[in-house]
């Protein structure tokens, strides 16, 4: 969130915590935890001596841990001896959660190790539309929408007059659709060659879209997107001004 | 037709596992036990012939695959493909995951003790995890599960096969 210079070693408060804690050979289920806090500190002081941020992550460990520590210098009453909490319950049981996760993860390293090896059939046969049934998001259509015009020519120089209108492509669109099952969203632009052209063509499909003409789906999230014609008898308004 | 060869035909057409109750459903009159018993032939018969390519049970189906050895080949076909590459907090985090879902980014940031929302945009771009739902609490957060892929990646047929966070020992010195 707010450190600039991310430091690999110790990503967080509780990964430093735990490596000091291995550092020195303590035991986890009985932290001298006066001992750690001031190993704790001087890291952190190391840390901003060196001119690095110092994540608020870290601030707020340090904070716990002093608590903790004055804590354990109060005095406690409590009538039942069974009742009484060791202030250090929480951060122990936090430490061992982390622990076993990061146990876990070493676990994950030598499954993803052995597997890495291991190749599977990639290829779909290219069959059809009932695979198309991911709903495509706007933010999908403006990702397809980046790439094409990534691949486009420089705006040109003329100034040309209305040329493009969104109507004109909507007609163009509808007319490369007819007699198709669907449309590759890439295909849309093969007539466009300015970005003055794309960006029209774009907003054309989204205005086809808005009125419920087509709809677009792909096969899978971030996959080919497919336009599909509305499955509605077409009335005459075939180019209604829009 | 031998069942196990059309088991064979499904298998290679088909991206991702198969399960064998799709693999019953498809072929109508037979039983799952009869597939199943097909599938442990069609493996034999892989093994018998040192074939390449093996069948393995993963992910909650059935997929074909080449085995190991032959890696260093299909790499230098694939030479611009990435491998799949994590850093150690992706890991962690990714083992949260598994283990805890659906989980809200809050919770896992809990546990790390550290801000993960870089980290696990990765892990969905990969295609590692994903948005199962949201949780039914103050500002319905997203709740994070792992994904197939995920599955694939660590050879694992469900996260069940993972071994429990109980069984992890903690004590041992690293």
């Amino acid at each position: 969130m707010e450190y600039g210079i991310k430091l690999e070693i110790f990503e967080g408060p509780m990964e430093l915590l735990l490596h000091l804690i291995q550092k020195n050979n303590l035991d986890i289920y009985d932290i001298p935890i006066s001992k750690i806090t001031s190993e704790y500190l001087a890291y952190l002081d190391m840390m901003n001596q060196l001119n690095l941020e110092i994540a608020g992550d870290f601030l707020v460990m340090a904070a716990t841990l002093m608590r903790i520590k004055s804590r354990m210098l109060l005095p406690v009453y409590s009538e039942d001896e069974e009742e009484l909490i060791d202030p250090r319950d929480e951060i122990v049981k936090r430490i061992l959660e982390y622990k076993k996760f990061k146990e876990a993860s070493k676990i994950l390293r030598t499954n993803l190790e052995n597997q890495k090896d291991v190749f599977y059939r990639k290829v779909t046969p290219a069959f059809a539309d009932e695979d198309f049934g991911v709903e495509v998001s706007l933010f999908d259509l403006l990702d397809a929408f980046k790439q094409v015009l990534s691949k486009a020519k420089k705006i040109s120089k003329e100034i040309i007059k209305d040329e493009f209108t969104i109507e004109k492509k909507i007609r163009v669109i509808l007319s490369i659709l007819e007699g198709k099952n669907f449309l590759s969203f890439f295909s849309i632009f093969s007539q466009d060659e300015t970005k003055i052209s794309i960006v029209v063509t774009f907003l054309a499909l989204l205005e086809l879209i808005k009125i419920g003409r087509i709809y677009v789906r792909q096969d899978k999230h971030l996959g080919e997107i497919r336009i599909y014609r509305t499955q509605t008898t077409i009335s005459e308004t075939e180019t209604k001004p829009v | 037709m031998e069942l196990k060869k059309i088991v064979e035909a499904l298998l290679f057409v088909t991206q991702g596992p198969l399960k064998i109750e799709t693999i019953t459903q498809i072929i109508g009159d037979t039983s799952l036990d009869e597939v199943k018993q097909a599938v442990s032939e069609l493996i034999k018969d892989y093994e018998i012939r040192q074939s390449a390519i093996q069948i393995v049970e993963i992910a909650g189906g059935l997929q074909l695959s080449t085995k190991r050895d032959y890696a260093q080949y299909i790499r230098k076909l694939y030479r611009d493909e990435t491998i799949l590459k994590l850093s150690a907090s992706a890991l962690e985090t990714l083992a949260i995951v598994a283990y805890r879902q659906p989980i809200t980014r809050a919770d896992i940031e809990q546990i790390r003790g550290v801000e993960v929302s870089a980290v696990l945009k990765t892990l969905v771009d990969k295609n590692l995890v994903r948005t199962c739902g949201k949780k039914d609490t103050v500002g319905t957060p997203f709740l994070y599960g792992t994904t197939q892929q995920f599955l694939i990646y660590f050879g694992l047929k469900s996260t069940d096969e993972l071994p429990s966070l109980e069984e992890i020992n903690v004590e041992q010195e690293q």
